[in-house]
């Protein structure tokens, strides 16, 4: 059904644009002016007025349609006295027969009723939504055409319509970010509802168990995240490790040093690093370099866990590399030649140079480059679910087990859950605690580039 | 000649396959001032980026000929760049000061170069550079603050000074006031007026009353060739060439 309105609609759009073109052409020669625009503009204007409407239509019905027959059905549905019902058991029940009658056997006269009034209220639907949907591009176009007079500024209205339509694009990424800060605040306000703030962000015992049958008292859970952040960091730590010499060393060999036919292999290369899917990463980690960490932990005498953080560390900080090479990289490369000239002219030779102009110049984008690395790295779910292990561990040893915040939430959410204890809740809680940090993150990494900035200019 | 300061002999300058300097010869005398002028794009800043190795910068920068400063050689592999460097000084078209306080601009030669033992000579250094920038009384309280927060005339005598604090012998300028307004253009040209009994000046100008106002020199090049070099009264009121003749005059350029 949607699938032949949009074809409609398409046949509608293109219809109108030949139309509006057709039209002030011959309105104009009919006053013998000059159209003040292209006709191309007014064609495009009778157009949008027969699009967006219909597309407005289009949306709502595909959004409601659903609900609104189903609240029909089940408010005219005959209930029996006595029966209990599960509503949405029964609306699946009854589109079920509806869909296809051969379920019909042996159902009760009533859910056979009211799959018939399903049904009509269906094929109503779709009559009234092709209906619509003519009857509203018709009166687009028709207002549209009022206006294809030769002194009409086309142009100048599609201009502003073209401005709404970007608003409106760019307002849709931010709402999808307002909506989804506020559904975790208010998860995690359910989640806290059932465990203190305090425990949550002080307490170091994460047993995130809950009661399965009521009064069961062996398995009351604990949720100190004390544990999970400092994994998450121990790991994070591990990883910029690895990560900031290697990346920042590598920006400044393709920068300063590389020739322009090293930089446009070596960059590229590079680059392909961060497109590795981390789940690669992660079963690398596991496979290969955990074995290693741990034969190595034995062999200087420590006991090393089969998954720790310092492997799932020392891999993610190869996968982010790339950002901080490739984004100090730019930076160091925008560093105005002038300055390279103006050291190298007093006799500086390259390392001073480097050393005492150019990075100090760039450092604020290499201070955000790194800032982002490490947000990724907080961010980063497989390489620390495979490599790092699930055992909320309280360490700074890097050969242990610990586990992460990403980890954890993935953890929750594992199975069939409903979203009305703790233990699942947890993730949300988790989640807005990962939000809260990473924008902090990027707050500060704007104010030390806001402030460089002011200074350096 | 006893105090010829750079003797070029038959520079040739290829960016890639194109020719950007045809056989450039030229000596240029000890504590003079030389102007370079001629139309864009003729090689003079080619030539003056010659003089300090800066063509090294650019890769399909080829050079060839000869070029001696104080009788060296520094067209050829051995040449210890760094210190050739340190004894040329450069300013630049646009002031270039280092992001870091004026303080820190005026003491990164004299550091790097190792040329102080303690804060008080390195103190001593940059306000005496400043003070021959003639920059000091304007900045003196306000070592600290960024070279960048000064207006542009500033920044370019911060440049000056920058060069001078490394104690060169020569001093190259490419096009120093092109970036400027009238009255910090005259500051500078008064500037290297005083300059010119320390050091040995050649200014890039495009600007046919600025090489009159301050050089004692004057070279002309058209299409990367040198086409008359002479006194500078000599050359801007009696030239022997037709084609500087036109330039003076404003014929073409």
């Amino acid at each position: 059904m949607f699938f032949w309105s949009l074809v409609l609609i398409a046949v509608g759009i293109f219809s109108s644009f030949i139309y509006g073109r057709s039209r002030i052409k011959l309105n104009s020669k009919k006053q013998g002016t000059k159209s003040k625009s292209l006709p191309n503009y007014y064609a495009q204007y009778v157009l949008m007025w027969c699009l967006f409407p219909a597309l407005i239509v289009y949306f709502s019905w595909a959004i409601f349609q659903e609900q609104i027959i189903q609240n029909i059905v089940i408010s005219n549905f005959e209930y029996i006295e006595g029966a209990v019902y599960n509503e949405g058991l029964l609306l699946a029940e009854i589109r079920n027969v509806a869909n296809n009658p051969s379920f019909a056997d042996g159902k009760s006269i009533e859910i056979i009723n009211a799959a018939a009034h399903y049904s009509s209220l269906r094929q109503i639907s779709q009559i009234s939504f092709y209906t619509s949907i003519i009857i509203i591009m018709l009166l687009g176009a028709l207002y549209a055409s009022q206006k294809l007079k030769p002194e009409f500024h086309a142009q100048h209205t599609i201009e502003k319509y073209i401005q709404y339509i970007l608003i409106f694009c760019s307002s849709v990424a931010i709402f999808t970010t307002i909506g989804i800060v506020f559904s975790l605040i208010f998860e995690s306000l359910r989640f806290f509802a059932e465990v203190s703030i305090f425990e949550f962000l002080f307490s170091t015992e994460w047993y995130p168990f809950i009661p399965i049958r009521e009064g069961q008292t062996a398995a009351e859970g604990s949720f100190g995240a004390v544990p999970i952040f400092a994994g998450t960091f121990l790991v994070m730590v591990v990883a910029m490790c690895v990560a900031a010499p290697l990346g920042l060393l590598t920006a400044i060999y393709l920068a300063e040093y590389a020739s322009q036919r090293v930089r446009k292999i070596v960059k590229p290369l590079l680059e392909i690093l961060a497109g590795i899917p981390t789940i690669v990463y992660g079963f690398f980690a596991f496979v290969s370099v955990a074995p290693f960490v741990k034969a190595f932990g034995q062999s200087i005498g420590i006991d090393a866990s089969p998954t720790s953080a310092l492997a799932a560390g020392m891999v993610m900080g190869v996968m982010i590399i790339p950002f901080i090479s490739s984004l100090s990289d730019d930076v160091i490369n925008s560093v105005p030649q002038s300055l390279r000239e103006a050291s190298l002219g007093i006799g500086a030779n390259k390392a001073e140079t480097i050393k005492k102009v150019i990075l100090p110049a760039a450092l604020p984008g290499i201070v955000g480059a790194f800032l982002l690395a490490i947000s990724r790295a907080i961010g980063e779910t497989m390489i620390v679910v495979v490599a790092a292990g699930t055992a909320p561990n309280l360490t700074g040893n890097p050969f242990e087990n610990v586990t992460t915040v990403t980890v954890q939430i993935v953890v929750a959410l594992i199975g069939d859950q409903e979203f009305d204890n703790p233990r699942t809740l947890s993730a949300f809680a988790l989640g807005l605690v990962l939000f809260v940090i990473t924008l902090f993150l990027n707050i500060i990494a704007l104010q030390i580039v806001k402030r460089y900035r002011e200074r350096y200019e | 000649m006893s105090n010829s300061k750079i003797l070029a002999n038959g520079v040739d300058v290829y960016y890639g396959s194109k020719q950007a300097l045809f056989g450039i010869s030229m000596d240029i005398k000890e504590k003079e001032v030389t102007a370079l002028i001629g139309p864009s794009g003729c090689g003079k800043s080619t030539f003056l980026r010659c003089i300090n190795r800066m063509n090294d910068l650019i890769e399909i920068c080829k050079v060839s000929g000869s070029i001696k400063v104080d009788n060296e050689e520094i067209i050829s592999e051995k040449t210890d760049v760094v210190s050739l460097r340190s004894k040329i000084g450069m300013v630049f078209q646009k002031p270039n000061p280092f992001p870091k306080s004026i303080f820190d601009n005026v003491a990164y030669g004299p550091t790097i170069h190792g040329l102080v033992d303690s804060k008080n000579e390195l103190e001593e250094i940059v306000h005496s550079s400043l003070k021959k920038a003639g920059l000091f009384d304007e900045v003196k309280d306000r070592l600290n603050e960024p070279g960048t927060s000064l207006s542009g005339g500033q920044q370019q005598r911060l440049c000056i000074a920058r060069a001078i604090a490394v104690n060169p012998e020569i001093i190259l300028m490419d096009e120093p006031c092109s970036a400027l307004d009238p009255i910090a253009t005259a500051i500078i040209e008064e500037l290297i007026d005083e300059l010119r009994l320390n050091y040995t000046i050649i200014i890039v100008t495009h600007s046919m009353q600025q090489a009159a106002r301050v050089s004692q020199k004057t070279c002309f090049f058209h299409l990367g060739e040198l086409i008359e070099t002479g006194e500078t009264n000599k050359i801007f009121t009696n030239p022997d060439n037709t084609k500087t003749q036109d330039y003076i005059t404003g014929r073409f350029g």
